[in-house]
C-alpha cells in the first residue's frame, strides 16, 4: 500500500506541474498585446520631424543608399540614422545630388565628411527629389526600434545569444505523460490484483492453485525441429546485422561536424537564394569543388556586419548569428572600425565533411559544368541545412547506380556528337547512361 | 620386429672421430639452446603479475581495440587561402614558360604548376623554343624540392643573416681596393646578357675585380678554336637536320657533347623517307648513345682518332699531311672520308676531341665540305670556360694576389683536379663566398655560403644561342632565405631595384619588336641573328702537330659524363641515381668500362651472381702524373676500344648528400689539366662490387622478332613481308599469320576514342627523357640500390638494351637458324648470350603494351585489373590484394610489385619520406602502398583530363592534344600518341605503316603499342 501511495503522489505533482505550465504560457501570450501597442506609439511619435513619409523613405533607401550606409553602423559611408541632427536640409540636398561639387566649392563640412570617410567619392543622386530626399530623411530619423521595445520573448525566459526554448507543448512532453499514465495504469493493476487476493484470503476463499504444467522453454527445448529453425533465424539475421554493420564503416552518411564558425547554408543559399556556384565557382572548372577563400566572403560581408532580426531562428539568435560574421573579419584581417584591412589573417581550419579515399578521383567539373547536375543532387537540401552534413553515404555504389540511371546530357556539346550517333546505333536507344558511355569502367575513377 | 637398417643423419656420420656426431649423440642440439637466459629466473616468472592467461588476454582486446578503432573515420581539415590568388584554382594546373641553364644543361621549359608549387617539366613547343629537356633537366624539378638545400645564409659555419652577408662583402671589397688585391668572381658559364652586364658593371666600379668562367666539364679547346678562327667565345650549333652522312669522331652529341640537344634535329634525319634516312658513322673509344644508334661504330682510342681526323683532312681537303693510323683502321676510315666529301654539303664532321688541333681541324673540313648542318651564324653561348683563366686563378690565389673570391654556380673543391691547390689558395683568400644550392663541399670551406635559389624560385635572362632571347622566370616562392647571386650583386653595385628590374630595364633593347609580356608568355624571343665573319687559321699546321701527337702503350682513360648525372650537380636527385645508364643499364654507380679483351688481359670480370645481382671485379688505376683512384668497380663493356677504358665524372661526392646518394667514385680527381683522357695503369683489385643493374642478359639470341631490324637497302628493295615478317603460328596444322588467330571474341572497338603509342626504333636514342617524366608525371617511388639489385625496381618505362652477339642482328639471326641439333644449340646459345666486341646496339622503350587480348586480366582473381574500351590496360590500386599473378603471366614484364611502403618509410630515405620532396607528387595521381601492383597507365590521367576539357568546351579534340608523359618528354619524335579512331591522327597513319609491328606477335596479346622496324643506313 505504501508504493502505491508514492505513485499516487509523483502523478498528482506531475498533473500540478502540467497545468502550471499551461497557465505561465498562457501569462506570456498575454504580455505581447501591449507591447506591440507602444512599439506603435513610438513609431507615431518619431515621423514628426521633417514632415517626409518614412514609409516611403524606407524603400527609397533600400534601393539607392543601403549598398553604403547602414542606418546604425559604419559602413562604407557613416551611419545615417540622425543625420538630420547633424546637417540642416539644404545641405542635405545639396550633398545627396552632388556631393563631389560640395567637395569641390570648398564647403568645410563637405570636406570633413569626406575625410572622415577615408576619402571615398559618394555616388551622386540628381534623380532623387527633394521630396524624396525628404522621405528618406524621415525614414532615418525614425528612432531605433529596439530600445523602444525590445523583442517581446516567448516563455519569457530566453537567454540572449544561446538557443531559445520552444515553449509550446511538445510531442515529446505529451508522448512522456501519456506512457507515465500506462505505466501507472500497469502498476495499479498489479496492486488492484494483490489487494483482490489479499481480500479473498482474509475473506478464507480458497484459490485454486495452478496446475504445474511444464515450462514453456522445456517444450521448446524438447521440440529439435523448432531449435533448428531458430538458430538458422539466428545465425541468418546476426548476419544480415553484421553485415549491415560492415557495409557502413567508412561510410559517414550525415557528418555534420562543428565547423570554427557556423556558416549557415540556409541562410546563404536559402534565404539569400546566392548560387552555389558564386562561392564554389571552382566546381565549374576544377576537380575540386573548391571551399571560398575568404575574400570571397567579403565580397558581401564587407558590407553586412550583421544580420537581420528575421534571420534569427529560435535556435540561433541574432548575436549568435553577428559572431560568427566577426570570426569572419578576424579570419580575414578586417577592421570594422576604420573598414579597412589589417593584413592579419587567421586563415580558418574548416572540418573536411566529404572525404573521398585517395584511390578515387571525382572531378566537379565533369558533373556540374558538363553533365549539368544540379548540386543537391549529390550534396542534398543544402538550401535547408543549418549545419552542412554528408548528404549521400559517398560509397562506390551509389556511384554506380547514378551512372547506370543518369542519360549524359549531350545536346549542343560538339564533342559527344560522333560518339552519340555510334552508339546510340550500337544500343538502339536516343539517350545515352553514363555507364554506356564507359562510365563503370574501372580506371575511370580509380589512377 | 627390429630393423637393422641404419639411416644416416649426416656426412659427418663418416668420420669416425668427428665431434659432432659424438656431440649429436649425446644431446639433441650440437650447441645448447640458451632456454636459461629465457626462462632461467624462475622467481621472477612465478611472482610476475602477468600470467600467461593475461598476456592473452591483453592481445586479445588490444587486437579488438585496434580493429574498432580503425572503423572510425580521421578528422581532416580544408584550408582554403585567405585571399586566393587570381590565377590559381585549386585542382587547375597553370603553366609558365621559362628556361633553364644552370652551366651545364639548358633547355626551353614548361612548368606545370598546381595550388601553387611546380609538378612536373614538359618542353616548351614555342616556335623558336629549340632546346628540349634531357633527364636531368625533367629530374630538376626534384632538386628544387631537395631537403638537404642550403637554407640560410651562413657565415663561417653559422647562420647568417643576408644583410650581414652583403656586409661583410662590401667591406672585404673595400677592403681589397685599399690594399690592393684581387676580387674575383668565379662563375660558370652565365650566357645571361643581363648577369654578364651586371659583372660588367661590377669590374668598373671595382677596377681590381675580374670575372673569371670555368665550366666543370671543359670545352674549352673547341671554344679557343672557334675563337681564333671567328673571333668569338663560342660553339657551333649543328643542325643534323641537314645532314645526310655523319661523321663524328669522338663525340657523343646524342649525349652531353658540347651541351647535347642534337638528339632532335639528329632524328628528323634518320627516319627513312621516300627511301632516304642519314648515314651516321661514329669512331669513338667508349660505348656512347651516338655509337649505339650509328650505322657503322669503329671501337678505336684517342690517339687513333686523332690521326683519324687528320685522314680525312687529307682526303677532304686534299692536303698530304702524313698520318700513322692504324692499318686495321684505315679502310673503314677511308670509307667514311671518301663518303664525306662525295656527300659534299649534305655531310657533317664534328669531334669531341678535346684538342685545340682537332678542333680547328672539324672547322676547316666542314669549311671545305661546305657543310648546310655547319653553322656559325647562330653560335652555341653555354661554354666560355677557359682552361688558361682557372689555372692562371688557382695560381694567384696560392700566391696570395686574391683577396676576396666570389663564387657562384661552381663547385670547384669537388671538381677540380688538383683540388688541394685550390684548398690551398682558398685559405689563403681573405673572403670567400660561394652561392650555391646546397652546402657543398666548396660552400663549406667558403667563409660565406650564399644560400641560392633554384632556378625554378629565381629570375634571369638567358642567350643559349646568338640571337635567341629567353627568360628564366619563378615559378614558386623561394623555399627558403634564399638570395640570387645577382641580387647581391646589385646591392654591391649600388644598383637600386631587383634583378627583376634589371632584366625588364634591358630586355627593351634586345626584344624589339616584341614585349616584355609576350616574351615571359612565350618564354624565348628569336632576335635577328647575325651573321659571323669566317677568319682562318693555318690549318695544315694543326694537322701536322695533331699527326705528331704521340701514341702511349699503356691504357687510355676516357672520362666521360653519364646521362644519369651529367656533371655531378644533381647528385642528392633519387630519380637520377636510379635511372639505369641507357648503355650498361647500371644505376646507383659509376664504374670503369672495360673492352672484353682487356678483361681477360686483367683478368676483371663480371658474373650473375645467385641472387640475380650483378657483380664485378675492382681495378686500381693510376694516371701518368701519379693520380690515383683505388678500387674502381669493372664493367665488361662491348664495344668498348681496346686500349681504353672509361669512366664516369659526376660521382663520388660527399657532402650535403644523403647516405644513400654517397655512391660512386669522383673521377674528376683524375681529369688533370682539364684532359678527359688520361694514360694509366690498372691493376686488378681483391673483392667484388655489388652491382644494381637492370639488365641482366646482354643479347637477343637471335629472336629477330623482338627488336625488327633491317637495312635501308632491302627496305627499299623489299617487300614489308621480308624485313618485317609477321609471326606463323599452327592452326589446324596449317601456318597462319599470329595476326589472324584469335582465342577471343574482339571488342567493337571503333566507337570513342581508342588510344595507341607509337614507338620509331629509328628515332629513339635511348636519351631517358621517357622514364625521368614517367617517374614525375605518375609518382614512381625510388626504392633504392639494393632493392633494384633485387630486380624490384620501380620503372614503369624501361628503355631495354640489346647488343648482337655477332657484329650484327642479322647474323645473330642467321647464326641461330643455322643452329642442327642439341649440342649445336647448347653450344651456339652458349656463346650468344655474350655480347661481341663491336656489336650492333639497340634500344627499345617498354611500357605496359595495353594489349586488347591482356593475359594479366584474364588471371587477375579480384578483378583488379580490366580492360577498357579506349584500349587502356586498368589496374585498380584498391582492388588489388597483391597475388602477382598478373606479373608472372605477363610476358612483357612490365608491372611492378610495391615490395614494401614506399613512402613515409624511413627505410626507403629519399624524396617521399619527408615533407619537402612529397611536393613535387602529382595530386591526380594515387600514390600507391604497400602489397600493390602497379603497371604504366597510359597516362589515363592525361587523356581525361584532355577528354574532360573538349567536353567542358564542348568541341571535339583534335590530333596532338592526347599526349602522354612520355611522348610528352620524347624530344626526338619517336614516341607518338594518340586516338588511332580519328583517321586524322599522326598516329592512326603510323599504325597502318608498312614498318609497325607488335612486341612477340605471335602471342597474339594485340597491343596498343606499336613499334617501327629499326632500319639502318649500312
Amino acid at each position: 500500500m505504501k508504493k502505491v501511495g508514492n505513485h499516487n503522489s509523483i502523478s498528482r505533482k506531475l498533473v500540478l506541474g502540467l497545468s502550471l505550465s499551461l497557465i505561465f504560457s498562457l501569462s506570456s501570450f498575454a504580455q505581447e498585446a501591449p507591447a506591440a501597442d507602444a512599439a506603435a506609439a513610438t513609431t507615431d511619435v518619431a515621423a514628426a520631424p521633417s514632415g517626409g513619409d518614412a514609409v516611403k523613405g524606407k524603400e527609397l533607401f533600400n534601393a539607392n543608399c543601403a549598398a553604403c550606409h547602414k542606418l546604425d553602423a559604419k559602413a562604407t559611408g557613416p551611419a545615417l540614422r540622425g543625420i538630420a541632427n547633424k546637417h540642416d536640409m539644404p545641405w542635405l540636398y545639396k550633398w545627396i545630388k552632388n556631393s563631389s561639387e560640395l567637395i569641390k566649392s570648398g564647403d568645410a563640412a563637405a570636406v570633413k565628411v569626406f575625410n572622415e570617410n577615408n576619402k571615398a567619392v559618394m555616388s551622386a543622386f540628381p534623380q532623387l527629389s527633394n521630396a524624396d530626399i525628404d522621405n528618406i530623411i524621415a525614414y532615418t530619423s525614425e528612432p531605433k526600434a529596439e530600445a523602444a521595445a525590445p523583442a517581446p520573448t516567448e516563455g519569457g525566459a530566453a537567454v540572449p545569444g544561446g538557443p531559445v526554448a520552444d515553449s509550446g507543448l511538445s510531442n515529446t512532453l505529451i508522448l512522456g505523460a501519456l506512457a507515465l499514465v500506462l505505466v501507472i495504469l500497469v502498476v495499479m493493476l498489479f496492486l488492484v490484483n494483490r489487494v483482490l487476493t489479499k481480500v479473498a484470503k482474509a475473506n478464507g476463499i480458497e484459490v485454486a492453485p495452478k496446475e504445474p504444467t511444464t515450462p514453456i522453454w522445456k517444450a521448446f527445448a524438447k521440440n529439435q525441429f523448432l531449435i533448428l529453425v531458430t538458430v538458422v533465424f539466428l545465425l541468418l539475421s546476426s548476419a544480415y546485422f553484421v553485415y549491415g554493420f560492415l557495409m557502413q564503416v567508412g561510410v559517414d552518411q550525415d557528418y555534420a561536424p562543428i565547423q570554427p564558425i557556423h556558416y549557415s547554408h540556409r541562410i546563404h543559399a536559402g534565404d539569400n537564394e546566392i548560387n552555389c556556384k558564386y562561392c564554389h565557382s571552382a566546381a565549374r572548372v576544377s576537380k575540386n569543388g573548391g571551399i571560398p577563400s575568404l575574400n570571397v566572403c567579403m565580397n558581401c560581408h564587407k558590407n553586412i556586419a550583421e544580420v537581420a532580426e528575421t534571420t534569427a531562428t529560435p535556435e540561433y539568435s541574432k548575436a549568435f548569428y553577428d559572431e560568427q560574421i566577426q570570426k569572419l573579419y578576424k579570419a580575414v584581417g578586417w577592421d570594422q572600425a576604420t573598414q579597412t584591412y589589417t593584413g592579419k589573417t587567421e586563415p580558418v581550419k574548416w572540418v573536411r565533411i566529404h572525404n573521398l579515399p585517395d584511390f578515387v578521383y571525382f572531378n566537379h567539373s565533369q558533373h556540374v559544368t558538363v553533365g549539368g547536375i544540379e548540386c543537391q543532387t549529390c550534396h542534398g537540401p543544402v538550401q535547408e541545412y543549418e549545419i552542412q552534413k554528408q548528404f549521400a553515404p559517398l560509397t562506390m555504389g551509389w556511384c554506380i547506380d547514378c551512372h547506370r540511371k543518369t542519360e549524359v546530357k549531350m545536346e549542343g556539346n560538339e564533342y559527344y556528337t560522333k560518339i552519340h550517333d555510334e552508339l546510340s546505333k550500337k544500343y538502339g536507344v536516343d539517350k545515352l547512361t553514363a555507364a554506356q558511355m564507359g562510365g563503370l569502367e574501372c580506371g575511370k575513377c580509380h589512377y | 620386429m627390429s630393423s637393422n637398417k641404419k639411416y644416416w643423419k649426416s656426412v659427418e656420420e663418416l668420420d669416425e672421430n668427428s665431434s659432432i656426431v659424438e656431440a649429436l649423440r649425446n644431446n639433441e642440439f650440437v650447441e645448447p639452446i640458451p632456454t636459461e637466459e629465457f626462462l632461467g629466473n624462475g622467481d621472477a616468472l612465478s611472482s610476475s603479475s602477468t600470467s600467461r592467461r593475461d598476456f592473452l588476454k591483453y592481445v586479445g582486446f588490444s587486437t579488438a581495440a585496434a580493429t574498432l578503432v580503425a572503423c572510425e573515420g580521421p578528422v581532416n581539415k580544408s584550408i582554403p587561402y585567405v585571399l586566393q590568388p587570381e590565377q590559381i584554382i585549386p585542382g587547375v594546373a597553370d603553366y609558365y614558360a621559362t628556361t633553364v641553364f644552370d652551366g651545364f644543361d639548358f633547355a626551353n621549359l614548361l612548368v606545370k604548376t598546381r595550388e601553387g608549387r611546380p609538378i612536373k617539366i614538359d618542353n616548351n613547343t614555342i616556335a623558336g623554343a629549340k632546346f628540349s629537356a634531357n633527364a636531368r633537366v625533367h629530374a630538376s624539378i626534384l632538386s628544387l624540392y631537395d631537403s638537404m638545400r642550403l637554407k640560410q645564409p651562413k657565415i663561417e659555419g653559422k647562420n647568417a643573416s643576408w644583410s650581414a652577408v652583403q656586409t661583410k662583402l662590401k667591406t672585404s671589397i673595400a677592403d681589397a681596393s685599399a690594399k690592393g688585391g684581387q676580387v674575383v668572381l668565379l662563375t660558370n658559364t652565365l650566357a645571361s646578357p643581363s648577369t654578364e652586364k651586371l659583372i660588367g658593371e661590377f669590374i668598373a666600379k671595382n677596377p681590381n675585380a675580374k670575372h673569371v668562367v670555368y665550366d666543370a666539364v671543359s670545352e674549352s679547346p673547341a671554344l679557343d678554336a672557334f675563337e681564333m678562327v671567328y673571333g668569338e667565345r663560342a660553339l657551333v650549333d649543328y643542325d643534323f637536320s641537314k645532314a645526310s652522312l655523319i661523321v663524328s669522331v669522338g663525340a657523343d652529341f646524342l649525349g652531353d657533347w658540347q651541351g647535347g640537344g642534337y638528339g632532335a634535329g639528329y632524328a628528323q634525319g634518320r627516319i627513312p623517307k621516300a627511301g632516304k634516312m642519314s648515314r651516321h658513322f661514329q669512331l669513338e673509344a667508349n660505348m656512347t648513345l651516338s655509337g649505339a644508334a650509328a650505322d657503322k661504330r669503329v671501337p678505336m682510342s684517342v690517339a687513333n682518332q686523332k690521326q683519324a681526323l687528320v685522314h680525312i683532312y687529307n682526303v677532304v681537303t686534299g692536303s698530304s699531311v702524313s698520318v700513322s693510323l692504324d692499318e686495321k683502321f684505315k679502310a673503314e676510315v677511308n670509307k667514311a672520308a671518301q663518303q664525306l666529301k662525295a656527300a659534299g654539303s649534305k655531310a657533317v664532321l664534328v669531334s669531341g676531341i678535346q684538342d685545340k688541333n682537332a678542333q680547328l681541324l672539324v672547322l676547316a673540313i666542314n669549311k671545305a665540305l661546305a657543310s648546310e648542318s655547319f653553322n656559325t651564324s647562330g653560335v652555341r653561348q653555354i661554354r666560355k670556360g677557359s682552361n688558361e683563366k682557372v689555372a692562371q686563378l688557382v695560381a694567384d690565389m696560392n700566391s696570395g694576389a686574391v683577396h676576396t673570391l666570389i663564387m657562384s654556380g661552381v663547385n670547384p673543391v669537388y671538381t677540380l683536379a688538383d683540388t688541394v691547390a685550390f684548398q690551398e689558395g682558398l685559405k689563403k683568400v681573405k673572403t670567400s663566398v660561394a652561392f650555391s644550392l646546397k652546402e657543398d663541399e666548396t660552400a663549406l670551406l667558403s667563409t660565406v655560403a650564399a644560400a641560392a635559389p633554384h632556378y625554378l624560385e629565381s629570375w634571369n635572362d638567358l642567350s643559349l644561342t646568338k640571337g635567341t632571347y629567353s627568360i628564366t622566370q619563378p615559378t614558386i616562392r623561394p623555399l627558403f632565405d634564399t638570395m640570387q647571386f645577382q641580387d647581391v650583386l646589385m646591392s654591391l653595385n649600388g644598383t637600386v631595384g631587383t634583378f627583376y628590374d634589371y632584366i625588364k630595364g634591358n630586355s627593351g633593347s634586345i626584344i624589339s619588336g616584341s614585349t616584355w609580356n609576350k616574351v615571359l608568355h612565350d618564354g624565348v624571343f628569336v632576335g635577328v641573328i647575325p651573321s659571323a665573319s669566317a677568319g682562318s687559321a693555318d690549318y695544315s699546321a694543326a694537322a701536322s702537330t695533331l699527326a705528331s701527337s704521340k701514341k702511349s702503350d699503356s691504357l687510355e682513360l676516357v672520362l666521360y659524363t653519364k646521362t644519369g648525372l651529367g656533371d655531378g650537380q644533381q647528385a642528392n636527385n633519387p630519380w637520377l641515381q636510379e635511372f639505369p645508364d641507357p648503355i650498361t643499364r647500371v644505376s646507383w654507380d659509376n664504374y670503369l668500362t672495360v673492352s672484353n679483351a682487356d678483361a681477360a688481359k686483367y683478368e676483371l670480370s663480371n658474373e650473375i651472381v645467385a641472387n640475380g645481382g650483378l657483380n664485378g671485379s675492382y681495378a686500381s688505376i693510376t694516371t701518368a702524373d701519379g693520380l690515383k683512384l683505388e678500387n674502381v668497380p669493372v664493367i665488361v663493356q662491348p664495344g668498348q676500344a681496346v686500349g681504353t677504358v672509361g669512366l664516369a665524372l659526376g660521382y663520388g661526392r660527399k657532402a650535403a648528400l644523403k647516405e644513400e646518394m654517397m655512391v660512386g667514385l669522383n673521377a674528376y680527381s683524375l681529369y688533370k689539366g682539364f684532359s678527359n683522357v688520361q694514360s694509366i695503369t690498372l691493376t686488378k683489385a681483391g673483392g667484388e662490387h655489388e652491382f644494381a643493374c637492370v639488365q641482366g642478359q646482354k643479347t637477343l639470341m637471335g629472336r629477330g622478332d623482338i627488336i625488327k631490324e633491317t637495312s635501308l637497302e632491302i627496305f627499299n628493295t623489299k617487300d614489308a613481308h621480308v624485313w618485317n615478317e609477321v609471326p606463323v603460328v599452327s592452326l589446324d596444322h596449317m601456318e597462319v599469320e599470329a595476326t589472324k588467330v584469335d582465342l577471343w571474341d574482339s571488342f567493337d572497338r571503333s566507337t570513342g576514342h581508342h588510344f595507341n603509342l607509337s614507338i620509331d626504333l629509328n628515332a629513339c636514342t635511348g636519351c631517358g627523357a621517357c622514364v625521368i617524366a614517367c617517374h614525375a608525371e605518375n609518382n614512381v617511388p625510388v626504392v633504392g640500390k639494393a632493392e633494384v639489385r633485387r630486380s624490384r625496381d620501380m620503372h614503369w618505362l624501361r628503355i631495354d638494351r640489346y647488343y648482337s652477339s655477332e657484329s650484327t642482328f642479322d647474323a645473330d639471326v642467321e647464326r641461330k637458324e643455322n643452329i642442327a641439333g642439341l649440342t649445336s644449340s647448347l653450344s651456339t646459345f652458349n656463346e650468344m648470350e655474350k655480347a661481341g666486341d663491336n656489336p650492333q646496339v639497340s634500344f627499345q622503350p617498354v611500357m605496359c603494351q595495353h594489349c586488347n587480348h591482356a593475359p594479366c586480366e584474364t588471371v587477375c582473381p579480384v578483378a583488379a585489373t580490366s580492360h577498357s574500351r579506349q584500349g587502356q590496360n586498368h589496374m585498380a590500386y584498391n582492388r588489388c590484394v597483391g597475388t602477382r599473378y598478373c606479373a608472372n603471366n605477363c610476358p612483357y614484364k612490365v608491372r611492378r610489385f610495391n615490395w614494401f611502403l614506399y613512402n613515409k618509410n624511413s627505410e626507403f630515405d629519399y624524396h617521399m619520406n619527408d615533407d619537402l620532396g612529397r611536393m613535387v607528387l602529382n595530386p591526380d595521381v594515387n600514390v600507391r602502398s604497400r602489397g600493390v601492383m602497379e603497371k604504366c597507365s597510359m597516362c589515363i590521367q592525361m587523356t581525361q583530363a584532355t577528354i574532360l576539357k573538349a567536353k567542358r568546351e564542348g568541341r571535339s579534340i583534335v590530333d596532338g592534344e592526347f599526349q602522354t608523359a612520355c611522348s610528352n618528354a620524347c624530344s626526338t619524335g619517336a614516341m607518338v600518341f594518340g586516338d588511332v579512331n580519328d583517321k586524322e591522327a599522326a598516329v592512326t597513319k603510323l599504325a597502318s605503316d608498312e614498318r609497325m609491328y607488335h612486341l612477340l606477335e605471335h602471342v597474339g596479346t594485340k597491343p596498343n603499342v606499336i613499334y617501327h622496324v629499326k632500319v639502318r643506313n649500312t
